[in-house]
C-alpha cells in the first residue's frame, strides 16, 4: 500500500492484507499451483490440503465442528444466493430493513416467483427489535435472513436473540456475516445460526474472490446448488453429488485465493477476534468522539462504538457526499465511500436515500494517528 | 527374508474426506499415502489412501465415526 493514502474503506474490502496472506498465495503459486484433488499427483494433493486447511481455519473461527460443513464460494453474495435457493414458492421469509442488496435482491426475485417476503422495519439508527421479528412470523414462515451488522451504519443486529426466536419456531436462520466475520465473535451453535454467509476479503483478510457458506447438518437436502459440474468426486455419475461440500462446489476453485483466505483466517485466529474487536472499537470510539465535537457534521447509526462495527456514516452539512469523498481523496489522500453502499433499504431506514452518506470504515491496521487526521480533514472540509 | 509388503486402499466419496483421513492418521502416527485411485478399482479421477495391509484394523478404528469410508480394497 502506498504510504501517502489513508484507507478508510475496509467495509468494502480490507486493505492492507497481512503479509501472511500474500506469502501463502505466492508460496502456493510458486510451488506449482495444482488443481485440488482432481488428479491425485502431489501438487493436486497439496492443493486439496490447502483447501482443507482453509475450511478448518474458518470452521474454527465460527464454532463449526466439521470443516466439511463449510462451502467455499467466490464471495458472500454467492453464499447468500445459495442459501436463498432453499426458499420455494409458498414459503414466507422475513428480513430486515437494513439489508445489503446481496440479501435483498435474491429475496425480491423470489418474491416475484411466489415467495412471500416481510421486511421488518428498523429504527432510524438501524436497530432491529427482535419482538418485531417474532410478530412477523406466520405458519408458513420458512426462514429469517438477517445481516449480522449493517454495512451502512455498522449497527450490530441482535443475532443471538433472533436466533432463539427462529429456533423456538422451527424456522431457518440465515446470517449475513460479510461485515462481521473475523471482526466480531461468531459461534453458530449458541447463536442459533443455521446458515452463515461470509466473505473472505474483508475482516478475514483473504483476497477478493473468496467467501463461503456454513450449512448446518441436514439442511443441504432442501437447498439446490446454483451450479452443477465437475467436482473431482463420483466422476462415474452424471448427477451432481448430494454430499457436502461437493454439492455446491462445482468447477476448479480459486485455490490461490483460498490459500490466502486460510492464511488470513489464521492471522485472525492468532490475533484473536476479541482483541481485534477491542482495537477496532477503540478506533471507532475515537472517531465518533472527534465528530461529536464538530458542528455541521451529522452522524447516522448507533453513535456508540460498543453497538456498531468500525463503520461510520455521516454527512457534512452543505456538501454532497460524493463531492466530499473526492475532496478527501484529492486533498488528504483519504479513501472513503460515498453513496448508497449497495444498501438502498438501509438508507431509506435511516432517512438518507437517495443521496446516501459518506462512509468511513476502519480496520485492524488503522492507527490512532490516522483517526486524528481523519477528524481533522473532516473538520477542514466543513469549515469554509 | 522379508515377505513382500502388501497394501490396501481406502476409497472416499471425495478428496476432502481423504484429506481429513490423512490428518487423523498423521496425528495417530499410522503410515499411509494418498495416491490416485488405481484404474482397476474405480473409474473415478480422485485420490485414495494406501496403507500397509497389516494396519487395516488399526486404521479403520482410527477413522471410525470421523470420516465416512466408501470402500476398502486390497491393492494388487
Ligand atoms: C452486509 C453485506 N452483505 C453482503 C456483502 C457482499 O459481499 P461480497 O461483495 O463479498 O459478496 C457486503 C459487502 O459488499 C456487505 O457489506
Amino acid at each position: 500500500m502506498t504510504p501517502d493514502i489513508l484507507y478508510f474503506d475496509n467495509a468494502a474490502t480490507s486493505c492492507p492484507k497481512p503479509p501472511e496472506t500474500l506469502r501463502a498465495m505466492r508460496r502456493f503459486m510458486e510451488a506449482g499451483g495444482g488443481s485440488p484433488g482432481r488428479s491425485g499427483h502431489r501438487l493436486s494433493i497439496a492443493a486439496a490440503r490447502v483447501i482443507f486447511a482453509a475450511r478448518e481455519a474458518l470452521a474454527g473461527l465460527f464454532g463449526v465442528d466439521d470443516p466439511l460443513r463449510i462451502v467455499l464460494t467466490k464471495n458472500a453474495t454467492e453464499a447468500l444466493n445459495i442459501a436463498a435457493a432453499g426458499l420455494l414458492p409458498g414459503d414466507h421469509v422475513i428480513t430486515s430493513g437494513m439489508e445489503h442488496n446481496s440479501v435483498m435482491r435474491p429475496l425480491r426475485a423470489l418474491e416475484a416467483a411466489g415467495v412471500a417476503l416481510t421486511v421488518v422495519s428498523c429504527s432510524a439508527a438501524g436497530e432491529l427489535d427482535p419482538d418485531d421479528v417474532r410478530a412477523a412470523i406466520r405458519t408458513e414462515t420458512k426462514a429469517i435472513f438477517l445481516t449480522h451488522a449493517s454495512n451502512v451504519t455498522g449497527t450490530i443486529m441482535p443475532v443471538a436473540e433472533v436466533g432463539r426466536i427462529a429456533r423456538d419456531h422451527g424456522i431457518l436462520f440465515c446470517v449475513d456475516a460479510a461485515q462481521t466475520a473475523g471482526a466480531l465473535p461468531i459461534d453458530v451453535g449458541p447463536m442459533g445460526i443455521d446458515l452463515l454467509a461470509f466473505t473472505g476479503h474483508k475482516s478475514l483478510f483473504g483476497p477478493q474472490g473468496t467467501g463461503g457458506l456454513y450449512i448446518r447438518e441436514g439442511l443441504e437436502e432442501g437447498i439446490a446448488p446454483l451450479m452443477r459440474g465437475g467436482t473431482g468426486s463420483r466422476s462415474e455419475f452424471e448427477e451432481q453429488p448430494a454430499f457436502m461440500p461437493d454439492r455446491y462446489e462445482s468447477g476448479t476453485p480459486n485455490t490461490v485465493g483460498i490459500a490466502g483466505l486460510a492464511a488470513g483466517a489464521g492471522f485472525v485466529a492468532e490475533k484473536g477476534v476479541d482483541a481485534i474487536r477491542r482495537r477496532e472499537e477503540a478506533l471507532t470510539e475515537q472517531f465518533l468522539a472527534g465528530l461529536r465535537d464538530l458542528d455541521g457534521v451529522t452522524v447516522y447509526g448507533p453513535k456508540a462504538a460498543s453497538r456498531q462495527m468500525p463503520v461510520v456514516s455521516f454527512r457534512i452539512v452543505g456538501l454532497d457526499p460524493a463531492e466530499a469523498a473526492l475532496k478527501l481523496d484529492e486533498r488528504f489522500g483519504i479513501l472513503s465511500r460515498p453513496g448508497l453502499h449497495c444498501a438502498p433499504a438501509a438508507h431509506r431506514t435511516i432517512g438518507t436515500a437517495p443521496t446516501g452518506t459518506l462512509r468511513f470504515s476502519f480496520g485492524y491496521f488503522n492507527t490512532e494517528a490516522e483517526i486524528r487526521t481523519a477528524v481533522e480533514a473532516v473538520g477542514r472540509l466543513r469549515a469554509r | 527374508m522379508t515377505p513382500e509388503e502388501t497394501y490396501g486402499v481406502l476409497l472416499f466419496q471425495s478428496v476432502s474426506y481423504a484429506i481429513k483421513a490423512e490428518k487423523i492418521l498423521l496425528a495417530a502416527g499410522l503410515p499411509h499415502k494418498l495416491i490416485p485411485v488405481p484404474r482397476h478399482i474405480s473409474s473415478d479421477c480422485g485420490v485414495c489412501l494406501r496403507f500397509p495391509s497389516g494396519l487395516e484394523e488399526r486404521i479403520l478404528r482410527a477413522l471410525e465415526g470421523q470420516v465416512e469410508i466408501d470402500a476398502v480394497h486390497p491393492l494388487k
